[in-house]
């Protein structure tokens, strides 16, 4: 049984659904656990106090954030190639959620930072970057938008997805010379990965996880808007050229 | 029951607050999308019934 | 192929092709900027390479939405995608025509706009080198904007949205470039990437913006 048998609208469907309300249930779950874990039962940092709190919150969505596009781009490549629908839906389904997920580690970055740079917005490289990636989420679900004909719209934002990627890839490189100069490492960003002690780093493993389901989640529940949508446009133009038939 | 933030105690709640707020709002709109569409495609499918019959 | 070239400078040249408008617009927001920040020399020579560049950059970005709307209408984009020209040449030959008609022109018209701000002396040079370099990336990615966009009627904004993020790192090594230049700091590392990121442009959108021709040629 090969995973493109699911690759059928209603296949998916039929088997993601019975799913869904678990995941959703799971994911509300691990968020409770871990943001509730993460914020009260967790002691302040050394340098950062309490701001430590917020790494519950920007860690895992600066992650989705980035694996929503990286996702969006897998899926644009396996419609430009086999041409599933439900892996273009999938796309368009994933790019709000991405997109808030980039809101959220923007807002949740800048806040942080506030406390050691002084400012409640600073050029750090880490951030401009998602600020650009969040740029490249508007320029995709606003082309989406633009385009009447599903298909061609398709075609066009997988594309763009794929042209944006190396851009994003491009950009992060860029941004970091920009700020810091090239090979000289960042002095004033947040540093995410410096080593977190463990009495963070089981609280934030449960927020990651909390935020991948959330994600899985609500993608999936939008793919199904979406193959709906698209059956129902389907349906009412069957029944418009009909409708001209019979009169 | 809120633990002492200390200085940053707006930074924090702000911080958890916004997010918060954008998650849910994010869930709200995508299942009252979701329920819409459900509505929308049982309403066209029943019409296409009806009109298969009649 | 050379054809085409000639067909699209002399389309782009003419009156009503945009070729002035691009340089009034360029001189335009040069001399805003000096209302919005004030007279002061020093803030001017401060930040002269990023108006500069970001001038530059709108500038080009003005004229994209011609370079395949008018062929696409009158039906002469689809005769071109049958032609035996493929269609990611022809693509490359737009994108040459348009910074023959913008990019360059802009930049020759720089350094003389770079004394109303103040530039440095030591900045001009890497002025005319740094968009030399760089306004060809500018069209091939404003191309492929164009053609993705192609379509649509009000495409002019959507075009805008979509190009302008992959401009940045274009816009950051060509200001860096002159920057440096200014102070008189090693200027071989912003170059080079600018011209990486110009030759990658140009070996790769060309593909990109075929494929989105052919889509929207459908």
């Amino acid at each position: 049984m090969s995973i493109w048998e699911y690759a059928n609208p209603k296949k998916f469907m039929a088997t993601t659904a019975p799913v869904l309300p678990w995941l959703f249930a799971l994911a509300a779950l691990a968020m409770g656990v871990g943001l509730v874990w993460g914020f009260f039962l967790t002691p302040d940092d050394f340098r950062q106090g309490s701001t430590v709190k917020i790494i519950y919150l920007h860690v895992p969505s600066a992650l989705m954030a980035i694996n929503a596009w990286f996702m969006m781009l897998v899926a644009s490549l396996i419609w430009l190639v086999r041409r599933h629908h439900v892996s273009a839906l999938a796309a368009r389904a994933a790019a709000p959620v991405g997109m808030v997920m980039t809101l959220i580690a923007l807002f949740t970055g800048a806040v942080w930072g506030q406390p050691m740079w002084g400012t409640w917005w600073a050029w750090d490289p880490r951030l401009t970057s998602f600020l650009i990636l969040l740029l490249f989420y508007l320029g995709y679900i606003a082309l989406w938008e633009a385009i009447e004909d599903p298909d061609t719209a398709a075609d066009l934002t997988s594309v763009l997805c794929i042209v944006g990627s190396v851009f994003a890839v491009l950009s992060r490189y860029a941004v970091n010379f920009w700020n810091q100069g090239l090979h000289q490492g960042a002095s004033l960003s947040l540093d995410k990965e410096e080593n977190v002690a463990d009495v963070f780093y089981i609280p934030l493993l449960v927020c990651i996880a909390a935020f991948v389901l959330l994600f899985i989640a609500l993608v999936i529940q939008r793919t199904h808007t979406e193959i709906r949508l698209r059956r129902i446009r389907a349906l009412e133009g069957r029944a418009q050229h009909a409708g001209r038939v019979e009169a | 029951m809120i633990p002492d933030l200390g200085k940053y105690a707006v930074s924090v709640l702000s911080a958890y607050g916004v997010s918060i707020l954008l998650l849910v709002a994010l869930v709200a709109m995508s299942a009252r999308r979701a329920a819409s569409a459900r509505a929308r495609l049982s309403r066209v499918e029943a019409r296409v019934e009806d009109r298969k019959d009649g | 192929m050379k054809a085409l070239l000639i067909r699209d400078l002399r389309l782009g040249l003419r009156a009503g092709g945009g070729f002035g408008l691009g340089l009034a617009f360029f001189l335009i927001v040069v001399v805003l900027v000096p209302f919005g920040v004030g007279p002061e020399a020093a803030v001017l020579t401060r930040i002269a390479p990023g108006i500069l560049w970001v001038a530059a950059l709108l500038a080009a970005l003005l004229s994209l939405d011609r370079i395949f709307a008018l062929d696409f209408e009158d039906g002469s984009l689809a005769l071109l995608a049958t032609s035996p020209l493929p269609l990611e040449a022809a693509a490359v030959v737009k994108a040459l025509a348009h910074w023959i008609t913008t990019g360059l022109p802009l930049t020759l018209a720089a350094p003389g706009l770079g004394f109303l701000l103040n530039l440095a002396p030591d900045a001009y040079f890497y002025l005319l080198a740094s968009l030399a370099l760089g306004t060809p990336a500018l069209s091939i990615i404003g191309t492929f904007g164009a053609a993705l966009t192609v379509g649509l009627r009000r495409g002019g904004l959507l075009l805008s949205l979509l190009v302008l993020p992959l401009y940045i790192p274009t816009l950051i090594f060509g200001a860096e470039a002159v920057r440096r230049g200014a102070d008189g700091l090693a200027t071989a590392t912003p170059m080079v990437m600018l011209a990486g990121i110009t030759a990658g442009a140009f070996a790769l959108l060309p593909f990109a913006s075929a494929a989105a021709l052919r889509v929207n040629l459908r």
